[in-house]
C-alpha cells in the first residue's frame, strides 16, 4: 500500500490531499474540499496527464518559431517522446492561431495546435 | 492632435484599457513600444491566462490575440514602435505625451492618460550577485524571449534564482527542451510559486534549495559555476557555501514597475508597491493620469491587469466627461498587521471597489478584516506570492477604512 | 619602415594614431575581438590633473600626466570623444588630512599643474552641498572624465582612416629577433614582419618584454571594483570627489560618470601575478567601496545599483611607467601604464615618436592626415526603431556601430562592441529587453547564426544552438 501526498492545484485553497493506493486501486482519498479536487487527485496518482506547450521551428516565416500546445492533456510519461518528435518538425509559414499543425502525433489522441501566428516572408522573385 | 485618452503600453492592461475607453465613446490612442502588441504575453507560451476573466485556460499568445482582436474591432487608434519618453502636465485637463517613433520624436495631447507600461525584471546586479561578467546570465524573461520568440537555446545546464511562478515556468521550459535544470535557489524558507507550478519541480525532478542564495558567478566566456550559500531567517549568509556547475544562470528575482516617466512627471510613488499612489479610479496623484497593470502593482494573474485596465478606463471616462474627478474627502486605506501593501490607496466612498493586497509573510488560518464595513473573512492560507483581492462596499462608516490581516 | 604595436588599449591606440601622421606602415595587433577590452575597458575614466605623482620617485608619471591632460583637452575635440571637464575636489574630512592637501598642492605646483588651490570648508560646501564631512578641499579644475573604451575606439577609427592596419583576435606568441634586431611577431594568425615592435601589451607587457631579454620589470595585476547607480539615483556630485589619498592609492572616488550615472570606486586589491584574467567582483570588495564612498558622499541604497564591475591595473616593478628602447634594436617598451596611464597616453604616444626619431627613424609627416573623426550621433530627435529603451538607442545607430566595427577589422560579432559604441544595454534594465534584439541585428550583419553571437568575443556565445538543439542529440 502506498500513500501519495499531493497539494491540490484546482483552486488557490491548495488542500493537502492524501491518496491511498493498493496495486492499481484507490483505497481512500482524504483532505479534499470539493469533488473536483478529489477527481484530480485520483487521476494525478493513477494516470497523470499534462498539456504540453512548446515551440516548433518555422520555414519561410517572419518569425523563426511558432508556439504550439497539445489540445488535450497527454500521459505524463509520453512527454519526452513527444518533445523529441516535435524537435524534428519544421512547419511552413504562414501559420495562423488555432491551426492544427500535426494530427495525432505518435498515435496520441491529441492534436498539436498553433497558439500564435507567423506570417510568411514575402518572397522576392529573381530575374 | 488632442485625444480624450492616450493609453501608454499595449500589454494586457493597456489593451483592455483601450478597448474599454473606446467602448465608453472616448477618442483613444494606444501607444506601444514594440513592433507587435501584447506586451510580454506573446513569449508566455504556457497556459494559465484568462481563468478568471474569460473562464478559459489560454496560453499567453492566445490571450493576447483575444485582447488585440477586441482593440482591432474598436475605434482605437494604434501606434506601435512608439516608445514614450515623457509625460508633461500642460494643465490639469491637458497632458502632453512625447514618444520616439521610427519617424522621429512626436508628441500628442490628451485629456486623460492611462499609464500601463508594465514592469521590468530585476537583474543580477540589483540582487547583488558578484563575480564575473560572462555570457549565460539572463533574466527569466530574456531567456523566454530567446527561446520562444527568437528560437535560441540559451544553455545546457541551468541554475534558476527564485522559485516564483516565472522561475518555475522557465524551469519547465528548459527541462522540456532537453536542458538540465540543476536547481532552483530560493532565498526565503518557503517556495514562491502557485501550487500548480510547484508541481513542475516534481514532474521534472528538479531540486529546490530553500533558504539559499546565489552570491557569485564564475567563468571565462560563459558561466562555468555559481556559488550557493545558505541564509538564516534574517537572510544573512551562513557558512562557506558550495559551487554548482552550470553554463546558464537565470534570474527570476521579481519585477519592478516601470514608472520612471510617471515619477519624472511628478507622480508620488508608493515604496511598498513600487508603483504610483492611486485612488479607487486608479488615478495617480497627477490629475487625469491613471495607472493599470504591472506599472501599478506587480500582479500574479493577467486577469487582474485586465481588470485594472478597465477600471482605469472608466475613471478616465469620468475624468473626461466631468472635466476632472469631482473633489471629495478621500478616505485613506490604512494597513494593520500582516499587510505589505494595499491598492488603491484612497477611496471615494461612492462605489464598490476591488482592493488588491499582499501579506508580508505567509500565514495559516488568516483573518482578513475591514472593521469599518463589517468585512470579516477567514482564509486558510495567505502567502506573499499570492495577491488577495477583496470587494469593498461603497458605504464606509466614519470616513475610515482599515485593512487588517492577522 | 614597418611598426607593429602590441595591444590596442588606450596606450597602443594613442601611439597608432600619433604614428599615423607619419610615413610609416603601422600595424596594431590585439588578442581580443575588439579594441580597448583590456585594462582600458574598466577604470575610473579620469583625466587627472597631475598633483598625485612624486616627480622624484615617478618622473615619467609626473611629467607625462600633466602633458597628457593638456593634450586630451585637444584630442577630445578632434576625435569627438564623450567627455566632461568637471574638475575635482580632494576632500579632507578632518584637520589632520589638511596637511596632506597642502603637500599635494606643493607637489602639483612643482609638476606645473595649473589652477590648483585649497578651498575652505564653506567654499567646498557651496560647490558640493551634499558632502558628508569636509574640513577643506583641494580644487583641481583641470580634472576631466572620458569614457576610456570610447576613446580607444575613436583613436583607432581615426588611425585606420589614416592607414593603420588593425589585427584583432590575434594573439602575439613571440617576438622574432635576429642579429640583435627585431624582425617581427609570431602570432596566432601567422608571422607579421616588423622593423619596430612597440610593446603596449598592458598586463602582459612583462611577458612580451622577456621575449627580447628585457626582464628587469614585472607587471602585477591590481584589481579595482566599482558600483554604478541608476540614472535617477542621487544626489550626484558636479565634480569628481577624491578622499585624501594614501601612499598606495588615490582612494575610492565618487563621481557622476560621462553618461550621467553616479559611480563609486575603485578599491585596490593586489592579485598574484598569474591572475591577469580575474575581472570578477567580490561581495566583500563591493561592500568595502560602498562603505568608503559613504564617508564622503550620501549614497543611494544598494538596490539602486544597476551595475558592478572590476578592472585590473598593471602595476610595474618600481611603480613608474617603463618607456624606453631596449638593447634589441627596434623593440620599445611602453609598459606598466598604471594610473595615470589613461591621462598620460597622448603624451606617451608623443614620447614614443621622439624615441623612434632618436633611433634615427625618418618620421616624415604625411601630406594628407585626417585630424578629425566624428562619433556616432544618435540623438533624441533621431529616426529609426528604438532598440535600447533605457538609453534611447535606435536601430540606425546600432547598424552604424556595426559598420564601424567592420571597418576597423572586427570579425567576431559581440554585443559589447555595440555597447561601447552606442551605450545600448547600459541603462536601468542592463539589456534584459534589448540584448537579444541587438544580437539579432549583429547576426544579420555578420551573417552568423543568432546563437553564435557573443557577449564579448569567442567563448562567450549567447546560446548553444537553436531551441531544439538539445532534443535532437
Amino acid at each position: 500500500m502506498t500513500v501519495y501526498k499531493l497539494t491540490c492545484v484546482i483552486c488557490p485553497l491548495s488542500c493537502s490531499v492524501e491518496v491511498e493506493v493498493e496495486g492499481n486501486r484507490v483505497k481512500d482519498v482524504r483532505g479534499f474540499s470539493c469533488t473536483r479536487g478529489k477527481e484530480w487527485a485520483v487521476e494525478e496518482v493513477l494516470s497523470p496527464k499534462r498539456v504540453v506547450m512548446t515551440v516548433i521551428q518555422v520555414r519561410g516565416g517572419k518569425e523563426p518559431v511558432v508556439s504550439v500546445k497539445t489540445d488535450s492533456p497527454i500521459p505524463k510519461e509520453r512527454i519526452r517522446e513527444l518533445m523529441s518528435y516535435l524537435a524534428t518538425l519544421e512547419v511552413e509559414a504562414p501559420i495562423s492561431i488555432g491551426q492544427v499543425v500535426v494530427e495525432h502525433p505518435l498515435g496520441l489522441k491529441t492534436k498539436i495546435v498553433a497558439t500564435g501566428s507567423v506570417e510568411a516572408v514575402e518572397t522576392r522573385g529573381h530575374a | 492632435m488632442m485625444y480624450d485618452v492616450v493609453v501608454v503600453g499595449g500589454g494586457p492592461a493597456g489593451l483592455a484599457a483601450a478597448s474599454e475607453s473606446s467602448k465608453l465613446g472616448l477618442g483613444t490612442l494606444l501607444l506601444d513600444e514594440n513592433p507587435r502588441l501584447g506586451g510580454i504575453l506573446p513569449q508566455c507560451i504556457h497556459p494559465g491566462f484568462g481563468l478568471h476573466c474569460l473562464g478559459e485556460d489560454l496560453t499567453g499568445p492566445e490571450f493576447a490575440h483575444r485582447l488585440i482582436e477586441e482593440v482591432r474591432r474598436s475605434d482605437v487608434e494604434v501606434k506601435t514602435q512608439a516608445h514614450v519618453t515623457s509625460l508633461a502636465m500642460r494643465s490639469d485637463l491637458v497632458k502632453e505625451v512625447t514618444y520616439a517613433s521610427p519617424q522621429g520624436t512626436e508628441a500628442v495631447q490628451a485629456k486623460a492618460v492611462i499609464y500601463a507600461a508594465g514592469a521590468r525584471e530585476r537583474h543580477r546586479f540589483e540582487v547583488g550577485i558578484a563575480g564575473d561578467r560572462v555570457a549565460g546570465i539572463y533574466t527569466a524573461g530574456e531567456a523566454q524571449a530567446m527561446m520562444d520568440l527568437y528560437g535560441v537555446m540559451p544553455g545546457r545546464r541551468v541554475v534558476i534564482v527564485g522559485s516564483g511562478d516565472v522561475g518555475l515556468i522557465m524551469a519547465r521550459r528548459f527541462a522540456l527542451e532537453g536542458a538540465e535544470v540543476v536547481g532552483v535557489v530560493e532565498m526565503l524558507p518557503y517556495p514562491g510559486g502557485l501550487a500548480r507550478n510547484l508541481m513542475i519541480l516534481r514532474d521534472f525532478d528538479i531540486p529546490l534549495y530553500l533558504s539559499h542564495k546565489v552570491t557569485e558567478v564564475r567563468g571565462r566566456g560563459r558561466v562555468e559555476r555559481v556559488k550557493v550559500v545558505r541564509v538564516d531567517e534574517e537572510l544573512r549568509e551562513t557558512g562557506e557555501g558550495f559551487w554548482m556547475e552550470c553554463d546558464t544562470l537565470l534570474i527570476s528575482a521579481g519585477l519592478v514597475p516601470r514608472v520612471k516617466i510617471l515619477r519624472r512627471a511628478g507622480a508620488i510613488i508608493d515604496p511598498a508597491t513600487g508603483g504610483p499612489v492611486v485612488n479607487d479610479r486608479l488615478e495617480t496623484t497627477l490629475p487625469g493620469v491613471f495607472a493599470a497593470g504591472n506599472s501599478l502593482i506587480i500582479n500574479d494573474l493577467v486577469d487582474y491587469a485586465v481588470e485594472q485596465g478597465r477600471t482605469a478606463a472608466k475613471g478616465a471616462g469620468e475624468f473626461v466627461r466631468g472635466n476632472g474627478i469631482p473633489t471629495r474627502r478621500w478616505i485613506r486605506v490604512r494597513r494593520e498587521g500582516n499587510v505589505r501593501f494595499v491598492v488603491p490607496h484612497m477611496l471615494g466612498g461612492d462605489r464598490d471597489v476591488w482592493l488588491y493586497t499582499r501579506v508580508s509573510r505567509p500565514v495559516e488560518d488568516a483573518l482578513v478584516e475591514v472593521p469599518e464595513i463589517g468585512l470579516r473573512r477567514k482564509v486558510p492560507v495567505l502567502k506573499p506570492s499570492e495577491m488577495l483581492r477583496l470587494r469593498i462596499k461603497a458605504e464606509v462608516e466614519g470616513g475610515r477604512v482599515t485593512l487588517v490581516i492577522k | 619602415m614597418r611598426v607593429a604595436i602590441i595591444g590596442a588599449g588606450i596606450v597602443g591606440a594613442s601611439i597608432a594614431r600619433e604614428l599615423s601622421r607619419y610615413e610609416v606602415e603601422v600595424h596594431l595587433v590585439e588578442r581580443e575581438a575588439d579594441v580597448g577590452w583590456g585594462v582600458s575597458k574598466a577604470n575610473t575614466g579620469l583625466i587627472h590633473a597631475g598633483y598625485d605623482d612624486d616627480p622624484e620617485r615617478f618622473p615619467n608619471r609626473a611629467r607625462l600626466c600633466v602633458e597628457g591632460n593638456r593634450i586630451w583637452h585637444r584630442w577630445v575635440e578632434e576625435l569627438d570623444i564623450p567627455h566632461a571637464w568637471s574638475g575635482a575636489l580632494v576632500i579632507a574630512k578632518e584637520e589632520s588630512e589638511v596637511k596632506v592637501l597642502e603637500g599635494l598642492l606643493r607637489r602639483g605646483e612643482r609638476n606645473r599643474v595649473p589652477e590648483l588651490r585649497i578651498l575652505e570648508r564653506d567654499e567646498a560646501l557651496s560647490m558640493e552641498p551634499n558632502l558628508v564631512k569636509v574640513e577643506a578641499a583641494l580644487y583641481a579644475p583641470t580634472v576631466g572624465q572620458i569614457s576610456p573604451p570610447q576613446a580607444v575606439i575613436a583613436l583607432v577609427e581615426n588611425a585606420v582612416d589614416n592607414g593603420v592596419k588593425v589585427h584583432l583576435d590575434t594573439e602575439v606568441r613571440g617576438v622574432e629577433v635576429s642579429g640583435e634586431k627585431v624582425r617581427g611577431l609570431r602570432t596566432s594568425a601567422g608571422f607579421l614582419e616588423a622593423d619596430i615592435v612597440i610593446n603596449a601589451a598592458g598586463l602582459y607587457a612583462d611577458e612580451i618584454s622577456r621575449e627580447v631579454g628585457a626582464d628587469y620589470f614585472e607587471i602585477r595585476p591590481r584589481k579595482g571594483e566599482y558600483l554604478i547607480f541608476d540614472e535617477d539615483a542621487g544626489p550626484k556630485p558636479s565634480r569628481v570627489l577624491f578622499p585624501t589619498p594614501s601612499e598606495r592609492s588615490k582612494g575610492v572616488v565618487v563621481t557622476t560618470e560621462v553618461q550621467g550615472h553616479l559611480m563609486v570606486g575603485p578599491n585596490a586589491q593586489d592579485l598574484p601575478k598569474e591572475e591577469k584574467d580575474d575581472r570578477s567582483t567580490t561581495p566583500k570588495g563591493l561592500r568595502e567601496i560602498y562603505k568608503k564612498a559613504s564617508e564622503i558622499w550620501p549614497l543611494p541604497p544598494l538596490n539602486k545599483v544597476i551595475r558592478t564591475f572590476s578592472g585590473l591595473r598593471p602595476e610595474p616593478t618600481g611603480g613608474d611607467f617603463v618607456i624606453r628602447a631596449e638593447d634589441v634594436w627596434g623593440f620599445v617598451n611602453v609598459a606598466g601604464m598604471r594610473s595615470p596611464g589613461l591621462t598620460a597616453a597622448p603624451a606617451v604616444a608623443k614620447e614614443v615618436a621622439r624615441i623612434l626619431a632618436g633611433m634615427g627613424i625618418d618620421l616624415r609627416e604625411k601630406t594628407k592626415w585626417k585630424v578629425r573623426r566624428r562619433g556616432i550621433h544618435g540623438n533624441r530627435a533621431g529616426q529609426g526603431r528604438v532598440i535600447c529603451r533605457c538609453n534611447l538607442v535606435r536601430e540606425p545607430e546600432i547598424r552604424e556601430a556595426i559598420r564601424r566595427m567592420k571597418r576597423i577589422g572586427v570579425k567576431t560579432p559581440s554585443v559589447d562592441s555595440v555597447k561601447f559604441r552606442t551605450s545600448a544595454t547600459t541603462g536601468t534594465c542592463q539589456g534584459s529587453f534589448c540584448r537579444i534584439e541587438i544580437a539579432s541585428i549583429l547576426a544579420e550583419e555578420f551573417n552568423s547564426p543568432l546563437w553564435d553571437v557573443t557577449l564579448k568575443g569567442r567563448g562567450s556565445e549567447l546560446g548553444v544552438g537553436d531551441v531544439k538543439v538539445l532534443l535532437r542529440r
